[in-house]
């Protein structure tokens, strides 16, 4: 709550540099094509089809983007479950990272639902309400996306309560003081509906039973998505922090972060040893030595990868070497992801999905404004934990 | 090991434990197989009998007032397979000189998957006929419908601005305030009531009644016609059952019928998810451990850290 000397301090700078206009045309692009989905339907600018009924927008822009919205949960964990207070610079630009995740995830969903329009009767009509793993997931988001605007709001009203108008002052201080003193209720509620609804994504895909191959299909689902994102929450962390210490020329976090990446490297071994022991266990080994196998192969392959880097201690402290490290963990989760949502996923023999151009200028658009909102959001607010490095433990 | 850690890993044990328990509640509680309603209908599709003539296709399009299913002449009706204009197909299977017709629509499931799907029963399974049915009120076109159907049934108009899902209700629109009748043996509604396909096969490859008395039918033709059919009712119990049942004189799996176990589809997911939020104890259990560790860790921080904060 640091109504005492904020960690956290505003990069500054223009915003509107050469390379934020690309973002932004990239994004415009994006927004063209999702007009022209909402006037003409999901045929018009989508590969989507009647086998493959979700696509790149559900499996990349939902379910990856939320995963990559997990620095914010993962994060949290370690320092306020797990009492690390050292890892306590981290916080806000993973709450950031997470904010923008999901919420742009929000927007992708929007893009996707054949009848948009129908949405709002979701959280009203309750007595309607089935126990659809996808409710759960629905909701526990909607939910989390304003509590995550919460656990972000001081940064904002630390801004606001240096301004000139006195109106916006003593909002931004009863708005600090709202937070502080229910800071632990609202924080509590940040951790309890991640772990709720990125379970309840992998519970989701169980409902397709026979159409998921029988490699992923398995009750712990639920349980290896939760896992998966907190590899892909940790991943995002180090990578952002090193992307904000190139692109604003920062100090780097090296330090707590090689720290973070020897935790990041023990939940993916587990991830993939109880990935493996479940495979073997189900009696699935052998499905192992088909083209589905090379696709697990590959999931687990690049977490392994990403360990083995991280094995060293000469690795851990070289900051090159935790950004490779990260991206390894952060693809092989992806991948994972895409194998349960779309790879794993057979409707029959005939169907194909490949996604359309229009289909892909959405996704990149949607990202590109990612980009584009954290960048203005940390030269204007203080997020990023201000220069120098705050005292390690 | 230092206290700090030390603390840590108890507190990460107490929270693990606490989420072990909450997990481990629904292994207890498997959710019960899904009964067949007590006036299920359904229809019985028997291939010996059907000739391949379609008029059930053409009965289906205008009885569902449907949107003509044209071939690549652009002028005939002529799907190749269910769509978002075509609730009913018949395919054919051929190897040689063994040959078969497939009719294709939705099972209505005893256990739907695509029920289970739906966040605010937009498919709703009916208690008493235990048809599956559709209304588009509530439907927000998510399409996790088609992802759960094991048959690929359900549709959806993905060239429409103002989609919809598209299948297969057993015209439960025509029953309007008809009874069910005693009709050439089986209970159904009276002509012009039940199912178009049903009335206008002129073999009568598929009828439709009381689910019971088909499963009756079709267990007595197979005991009348030794060596003609493949031994099985198929819908029986395959997916945890279905209102749609087939006699063939091919293997299933030739008509795109796959060899589905006895449990319904929805069964893993449902027992986890019923499971896990039942009367919402453990989300709610939870929130307490959680709130209840952070806190304790409010004041003091280890590590030189700086406690809950923002």
């Amino acid at each position: 709550m640091s109504t005492h000397a904020s960690v956290h301090r505003e990069v500054g700078g223009p915003i509107l540099t050469p390379s934020y206009r690309v973002l932004l045309a990239i994004a415009a692009l994006g927004g063209v094509m999702m007009l022209w989905r909402f006037a003409a339907g999901l045929a018009a600018v989508s590969n989507l089809n009647d086998g493959y009924p979700w696509g790149i927008w559900i499996a990349f822009d939902v379910v990856t983007g939320t995963a990559l919205g997990c620095g914010g949960y993962a994060v949290a964990l370690l320092v306020y479950i797990l009492n690390k207070g050292e890892y306590h610079p981290l916080v806000r630009p993973a709450i950031l990272t997470s904010l923008l995740g999901y919420g742009l995830a929000v927007l992708a969903v929007t893009v996707d639902l054949g009848r948009f329009w129908e949405l709002w009767k979701v959280p009203v009509f309750f007595w309607r309400w089935s126990h659809s793993p996808q409710l759960e997931v629905a909701l526990c988001v909607a939910t989390y996306v304003l509590v995550l605007l919460i656990e972000l709001s001081p940064a904002f009203f630390e801004k606001w309560r240096k301004s000139p108008d006195t109106g916006l002052r003593s909002f931004a201080e009863k708005g600090l003081a709202f937070v502080k003193r229910f800071f632990v209720w609202i924080l509590a509620l940040g951790i309890l509906l991640p772990t709720m609804h990125q379970s309840s994504l992998g519970t989701m895909m169980l409902l397709t039973g026979p159409k998921l191959h029988p490699l992923w299909f398995t009750p712990w689902l639920p349980f290896l998505f939760l896992v998966n994102c907190v590899v892909m929450g940790y991943g995002v962390v180090v990578l952002e922090s090193h992307a904000a210490a190139s692109a604003f020329g920062r100090r780097r976090e090296t330090v707590m972060l090689g720290r973070l990446s020897k935790v990041a490297m023990g939940v993916a071994l587990f991830f993939v040893a109880f990935r493996l022991a479940d495979i073997v266990l189900r009696g699935q080994a052998a499905a192992l030595f088909s083209w589905f196998g090379v696709a697990v192969l590959v999931e687990l392959g690049l977490l392994v990868a990403g360990a083995l880097v991280l094995m060293s201690q000469a690795n851990r402290r070289s900051p090159s070497q935790q950004a490779l490290a990260a991206l390894l963990l952060v693809v092989g989760g992806t991948v994972y992801r895409f194998n349960v949502y779309l790879v794993g996923f057979r409707p029959g023999e005939h169907w194909s999905y490949f996604p359309a151009v229009p289909e892909l200028l959405i996704t990149f658009g949607i990202v590109a404004l990612e980009i584009a909102l954290y960048v203005a959001a940390v030269k204007t607010f203080p997020i990023l934990a201000g220069e120098p490095e705050p005292a390690r433990a | 090991m230092n206290p700090g850690r030390r603390r840590a890993l108890r507190v990460l044990a107490g929270t693990a434990s606490a989420t072990a328990t909450v997990a481990a509640a629904p292994a207890h509680a498997a959710r019960a197989p899904k009964q067949v309603p007590p006036e299920a209908m359904g229809m019985l599709y028997d291939t010996t009998k059907c000739i391949g003539c379609k008029a059930c296709v053409t009965a289906c399009s205008v009885a569902n007032d449907l949107e003509p299913d044209r071939g690549p002449d652009g002028l005939h009706l002529m799907p190749l397979d269910l769509s978002g204009k075509t609730k009913n197909v018949i395919k054919l299977y051929r190897e040689g000189d063994k040959v078969s017709f497939m009719k294709s629509q939705c099972m209505h499931c005893v256990d739907p998957a695509c029920a289970s799907a739906c966040m605010l029963h937009s498919l709703q399974k009916d208690e008493t006929t235990g048809i599956v049915s559709y209304d588009p009120t509530y439907c927000v076109g998510c399409r996790y419908c088609q992802m759960a159907c094991p048959f690929n049934v359900a549709k959806f108009e993905f060239d429409e601005a103002v989609p919809r899902i598209v299948k297969c209700e057993l015209c439960r629109h025509r029953v309007g305030d008809a009874k069910l009748a005693d009709d050439g043996g089986f209970s159904r509604y009276t002509r012009g009531h039940g199912p178009a396909c049903c009335e206008v096969c002129p073999r009568g490859a598929v009828v439709y009644g009381k689910r019971s008395e088909l499963l009756a039918e079709a267990k007595r033709r197979l005991a009348a016609n030794p060596g003609a059919y493949v031994p099985k009712v198929y819908g029986e119990t395959e997916a945890g059952g279905t209102q749609v049942l087939y006699l063939s004189h091919v293997p299933f799996e030739k008509l795109g019928l796959p060899d589905y176990g006895p449990q319904g589809v929805p069964h893993t997911a449902y027992t986890i998810q019923e499971g896990l939020y039942k009367g919402f104890a453990a989300p709610v259990a939870l929130y307490a451990v959680l709130g209840a560790v952070l806190w304790r860790n409010r004041k003091k921080g280890p590590d030189g850290g700086e406690g809950v904060q923002s």
